[in-house]
């Protein structure tokens, strides 16, 4: 039987590019372009990698966000992923993590799985906690925060490195995985994945079509708020040296006029 | 007066220090309640009392050990339970933001993750947040259920807080999920005898300027003269020079020291995500129009390997 991998990513704004905050204090969407989150592209890479192991797997990609989030998918299917579903909704606008999880779940299950990819955090959010939280949801094995992961005959290892321990872990399908940076550097998509992704499916969802009402999501609906928004003050010039044989001297006695020595 | 849970992130019952910051924070807000879970956890009791812990529920069974999060979840949704408190505080780890999670999603609650800071407030606790690579900062609230709330590390003062602390023994059933993700085996971090990096009041890194695992040595070496833990650039990581552990920026470690000394390293969008919040800054680096250099307090422009060796020497002959 085909093995069923869906991967969640997320469009966000460039993180090099002057993001802010917009007046309502979502994330302001409009003055820096998008693009599928970089950690996402682990996510897609592992999914791509499971699939070539596997004798039969098909790799759905998942997004909740607006409009130009075909972005996003776009890129995912032109790496090399089957098929997408896109969330989409005028009422998801403001939406937390909480009601994100809630349609990431109904959308899984609607379109079903074996095995669910999620990078490591996003690079806008950067909780970090989308994953935990949607095994929670769909209530099966939360195998998280992997350098290094497969799947053999229905149970799906992997090495999560942590602040104190490396961990093996393993959990039977169907399950939720996380992948971290060092899972392995995310291919480029080729000219032929490029031009074979516009020809794959991209299934267009709504909130009726999962039975959430608007109130569960949304800005109103969001289980957390956010009251203000400050830019971070520019740090205060410096002062600067140019090295001319004491430099390493002139630093310490910056240090112990500090106090740190 | 409303009492506050504290999740304790320790090992074999040493608390870890910020979960000490966790309870300065959480007295602002109610009597602080601590959980502590797994091998050592009545151990803990001394430290949480002598920092404020008016209460210590503790749990003890193979399963905190031997499966991935989940009975740690059904562990702090029973102290929930017991306690009825006002707010649910855990450390930022990894594994801690992942328990803090599931939680509120159980609990029906929001969550708040990465605070910086806590304060007391008329609709519950509000927490100060870094956004966007550390270039905002925000205050949120959770405005449904009992606010679960994951702080990071260096946000508060360690205080002396005496209080009783006393053992409670917590009564937890696993759930049918508990068992659901084993850990087949796990190797211990070597220590390296350095601060943790999260922790460290002084940080000094190395990146790309570094050129080479061995030159890794020199970043050390002035580590070790001022107390610090070493972390690296993701140029100085993924080149392989020195372990993922000690990445700072967006993909790896955030840190908030004191002093964070900046060696070789250009200073990316990705790496000041991960420094950005430091009290105090310096830089070495060779290129004048590096980026790091906008955010430092003092920089030096010139060769890190003649004036890392220089520092180094010059902190050893002032401390005598």
């Amino acid at each position: 039987m085909s093995l069923r991998i869906v991967v969640c990513v997320k469009y966000v704004p460039d993180a090099t590019g002057d993001r802010h905050f917009a007046d309502d204090l979502t994330v302001d969407r409009d003055d820096v372009d998008g693009l599928l989150s970089e950690l996402d592209e682990y996510a897609v890479e592992q999914a791509l990698q499971i699939a070539e192991e596997a004798d039969d797997a098909e790799i759905t990609v998942l997004t909740v966000g607006p409009e130009d989030a075909k972005d996003a998918l776009r890129k995912a299917l032109s790496m090399g992923a089957d098929k997408a579903v896109h969330v989409e909704d005028d009422d998801l606008h403001g939406t937390d993590v909480m009601g994100t999880s809630l349609v990431l779940a109904k959308a899984i299950e609607k379109t079903g799985y074996d095995l669910v990819i999620c990078g490591m955090a996003s690079t806008d959010g950067t909780m970090g906690v989308l994953p935990a939280i949607l095994a929670e949801r769909l209530n099966v094995p939360q195998v998280t925060l992997l350098s290094e992961v497969s799947v053999e005959d229905g149970t799906v290892k992997g090495r999560r490195d942590g602040d104190t321990a490396s961990e093996q872990l393993e959990a039977a399908l169907p399950a939720v995985v996380s992948v971290t940076d060092q899972s392995g550097e995310a291919r480029y998509p080729s000219f032929k994945g490029i031009m074979a992704a516009k020809k794959k499916p991209v299934e267009a969802l709504e909130l009726d079509d999962l039975d959430i009402d608007a109130d569960e999501v949304g800005l109103e609906g969001a289980w957390t708020k956010v009251d203000s928004a400050a830019e971070r003050p520019a740090r205060t010039a410096g002062t600067i040296v140019k090295d001319e044989g004491e430099g390493g001297k002139q630093l310490a006695e910056f240090l112990a006029s500090q106090k740190f020595i | 007066m409303a009492e506050v849970l504290v999740y304790v992130d320790h090992v074999d019952g040493a608390v870890r220090k910020p979960t000490l910051e966790l309870l300065t924070l959480a007295r602002r807000i109610g009597e602080p309640v601590a959980v502590a879970l797994g091998n050592g956890a009545a151990d803990t009791a001394a430290a949480l009392a002598e920092h404020g812990a008016t209460r210590v529920l503790t749990a003890d069974a193979p399963e905190f050990a031997d499966y991935l999060v989940v009975p740690k979840v059904d562990a702090l949704q029973a102290a929930h339970e017991a306690v009825s408190p006002v707010a649910v505080l855990v450390p930022s780890s990894a594994e801690g933001k992942e328990i803090a999670a599931r939680l509120a999603v159980r609990i029906g609650s929001g969550i708040i993750t990465d605070a910086v800071d806590l304060e007391a407030g008329d609709e519950g606790p509000v927490a100060t947040q870094s956004a966007f690579a550390a270039s905002f900062t925000t205050k949120s609230r959770v405005s449904k259920g009992t606010p679960v709330i994951t702080v990071k590390p260096n946000s508060a003062a360690v205080e002396a807080a005496p209080a009783s602390g006393a053992v409670e023994a917590l009564s937890v059933s696993f759930s049918a999920g508990a068992t659901g993700t084993k850990v087949v085996s796990r190797t211990p971090r070597e220590s390296t005898g350095r601060p943790e990096l999260t922790e460290a009041a002084i940080v000094v890194s190395g990146g790309r300027g570094v050129n080479g695992a061995e030159n890794f040595a020199i970043i050390e070496k002035l580590a070790d003269s001022l107390g610090a833990a070493v972390g690296a650039s993701r140029a100085a990581v993924d080149a392989g020079w020195y372990p993922h552990s000690n990445q700072v920026g967006q993909t790896g470690k955030s840190v908030s020291p004191q002093l964070y000394i900046a060696n070789g390293i250009s200073g990316a969008i990705q790496h000041r995500a991960g420094m950005q919040t430091s009290k105090t800054i310096v830089a070495v680096n060779k290129d004048a129009e590096a980026p790091i250099f906008d955010l430092v307090d003092y920089g030096v422009v010139g060769d890190l390997f003649e004036v890392v060796p220089q520092l180094t020497s010059e902190i050893e002959t002032r401390k005598g």
